[in-house]
């Protein structure tokens, strides 16, 4: 019962919040990101600066992957491989255009298209890679398909430690860092944006139909190889562009980045946010960003590598707490509407007064 | 096996179906016609809903032939036999709990030929169901059973079935509710449509069908008028409890 009544609201397309989706807002945030660009840098120093860019990145990782796990309900821990793929994708295109013609690197618009396209192209390379992957694996349910995305991302992992042209077990350096404040958010902000309206369509409904019953959606006419396919490829993709931005942030790349621990990492930040809240995973990325970080000074003080052992009681602590996640499947705009109206006490006594009514020995 | 009147909107020929090693369903035959209430009847695991399953797809039946409309549609996924007019309703009601009333109605429509219709086949399910309407906007998980399964067979009309099949749509429902939702099956009924009733309440399913098919063990026992299977003895004695 607690668990339906925090699910009430999680998606009306009727709700006047809804028009949080509107194009304009979205827009108008991407403009102050582009301000804020060119304040940030000098305003924050370069510590608290390199947290912010890696909390963006994580947002777009786990505001994708919760395409997947959480909307799609098919649970896939391959995620860390598509940011792979994306990120030895376009860190090789620039890599390689800047040596052969350097004088890419003189033109800053140049310099950005090149960027830009680089990030599609290994978003690409990652979607085609989800495809593949996704159109055998995704016949399989639960557990198995766990293991098999487990599986994949080891396997590209392997692959680009043995592949000499992106410098394997060395890792590819020499990346220009062309990541910066403003590229690494307006992108968390077109992934957020685009999730959010994919999410709220009749595409996304069926996605939420394969999550809740496949057998019931099969008999509504869905096809749920397709769906899940798609919401698979999707989320590759946003990975594959955070790989990317990932590799342009740090400059080199390195096989053993991409290991199964960082696709924990990301399905953590799903699940703690809560699976099915694009809002979840937005806080939970920058909340756990800044975790791993924050008690890095305690680990100086003590001299004993606490650090680890704290973040994991504190997920420990919060699943107990809050086992459905920070934010179940609701999104702020609920959580902001419940508390501005006051209603949610008064919803939850409607629902229990009206379920038990007529017919309550069925 | 029923005379050829003309030709039957769905006809099953020697369908046999296998779990594993398994046979559910042994050479089963029969005919649906247009129009009709055709109850497959019986006890527990006597074949009916694996029939009703492999119909809508979700089973593939080892060996024989399902026509709809004069086409073979063993082999075709199942959702793509919604889009052909033959919507099934699932045992267990299957709805999606999570989700809002008006949105399991929505996905309902996701099949339907003509998307124009929308907002009439939605009415036309308020009209069928008027306490839906009172709880559209409710999540279907706090809805009563009876009010589930009214769900369960709103939604599969919003495909715009030609054919509905219903597996069990009694079960785990009071009788007050299970005599409502009968009614609403004989009216929907009325309005055109054919429907396939799977029931182990028998004695309720006959009194509105026309045709019945008694289940046993994987196979067709008898079959006949359902008029004339409520008058026989045999039947009586042995699966309508008297």
């Amino acid at each position: 019962m607690k668990n339906k009544k925090q699910n009430k609201n999680a998606l009306n397309p009727t709700d006047p919040f809804c028009g949080f989706a509107s194009l304009r807002w979205w827009l108008l945030a991407v403009a102050v990101v582009w301000v804020l660009n060119s304040i940030l840098p000098d305003l924050m120093g370069p510590y608290y600066f390199q947290i912010l860019i890696l909390a963006g990145i994580n947002v777009i990782l786990a505001v994708s992957l919760n395409l997947v796990n959480g909307f799609t309900g098919q649970f896939s821990m391959g995620h860390a491989g598509f940011m792979s793929v994306g990120g030895y994708i376009s860190a090789y295109i620039t890599t390689q255009l800047i040596v052969s013609h350097p004088e890419i690197m003189n033109d800053a618009i140049l310099g950005s298209a090149v960027f830009v396209g680089s990030l599609l192209l290994g978003g690409l390379g990652a979607t085609c890679t989800g495809y593949l992957v996704g159109l055998p694996s995704l016949r399989l349910r639960g557990d198995y398909l766990a293991i098999v995305t487990l599986g994949f991302g080891e396997i590209i992992r392997v692959v680009f430690l043995n592949m000499d042209a992106v410098g394997g077990a060395r890792g590819l350096s020499g990346i220009m860092q062309f990541s910066s404040f403003g590229w690494v958010f307006t992108l968390a902000i077109f992934t957020v944006f685009t999730v959010w309206r994919v999410v709220h369509s009749a595409q996304g409904r069926v996605l939420l139909s394969i999550r809740e019953d496949e057998i019931a959606a099969t008999a509504m006419g869905v096809n749920t190889t397709q769906g899940k396919v798609r919401a698979f490829a999707m989320g590759a993709f946003f990975a594959g562009v955070a790989g990317g931005l990932f590799a342009h942030y740090l400059t080199i790349m390195s096989p053993g980045t991409f290991d199964f621990n960082r696709s924990f990492e990301i399905i953590i930040m799903v699940v703690l946010g809560g699976m099915g809240s694009i809002s979840g995973s937005v806080v939970a990325a920058v909340l756990l960003t800044s975790l791993k970080e924050a008690l890095r000074p305690l680990q100086q003080l003590t001299g004993v590598d606490l650090r680890m052992v704290i973040y994991s009681l504190v997920l420990i602590t919060m699943m107990l707490a809050r086992p459905s996640g920070i934010f179940g499947t609701r999104e702020i705009g609920d959580i902001y509407r419940d508390w501005r109206a006051g209603k949610a006490p008064k919803d939850a006594k409607k629902l229990k007064a009206s379920t038990p009514s007529k017919g309550g020995a069925a | 096996m029923t005379p050829v009147k003309n030709e039957p909107v769905l006809s099953i020929k020697d369908v046999s179906v296998f779990y594993g090693i398994i046979q559910g369903l042994h050479n089963v035959s029969f005919d649906v016609q247009k129009g009709e209430i055709v109850t497959l009847v019986g006890a527990n695991g006597a074949g009916k809903s694996t029939t009703l399953r492999a119909i809508s797809g979700l089973v593939k039946p080892k060996t024989g032939q399902i026509n709809f409309k004069g086409e073979n549609i063993v082999g075709v996924p199942a959702h793509d036999i919604v889009r052909k007019g033959l919507c099934q309703a699932p045992e267990g009601r299957g709805i999606f709990l999570n989700l809002s009333v008006a949105e399991n109605m929505d996905l309902g429509a996701w099949a339907a030929p003509d998307k124009g219709a929308y907002q009439a086949n939605m009415d036309k399910g308020f009209q069928l169901f008027p306490r839906l309407k009172e709880r559209r906007k409710q999540l279907a998980g706090t809805l009563s059973g009876g009010e589930q399964q009214m769900l369960a067979i709103a939604r599969a009309l919003m495909s715009q079935p030609e054919v509905l099949l219903l597996d069990e749509p009694s079960l785990g429902l009071a009788p007050q509710i299970i005599e409502k939702i009968f009614e609403i099956i004989t009216d929907i009924n009325k309005s055109g449509v054919t429907i396939l009733l799977v029931e182990q309440n028998a004695l309720q399913a006959l009194q509105i069908a026309h045709y019945g098919i008694v289940f046993e063990t994987g196979m067709i026992k008898t079959h006949g008028k359902a008029s004339e299977l409520l008058r026989s003895d045999e039947i009586r004695k042995a699966y309508l409890g008297d």
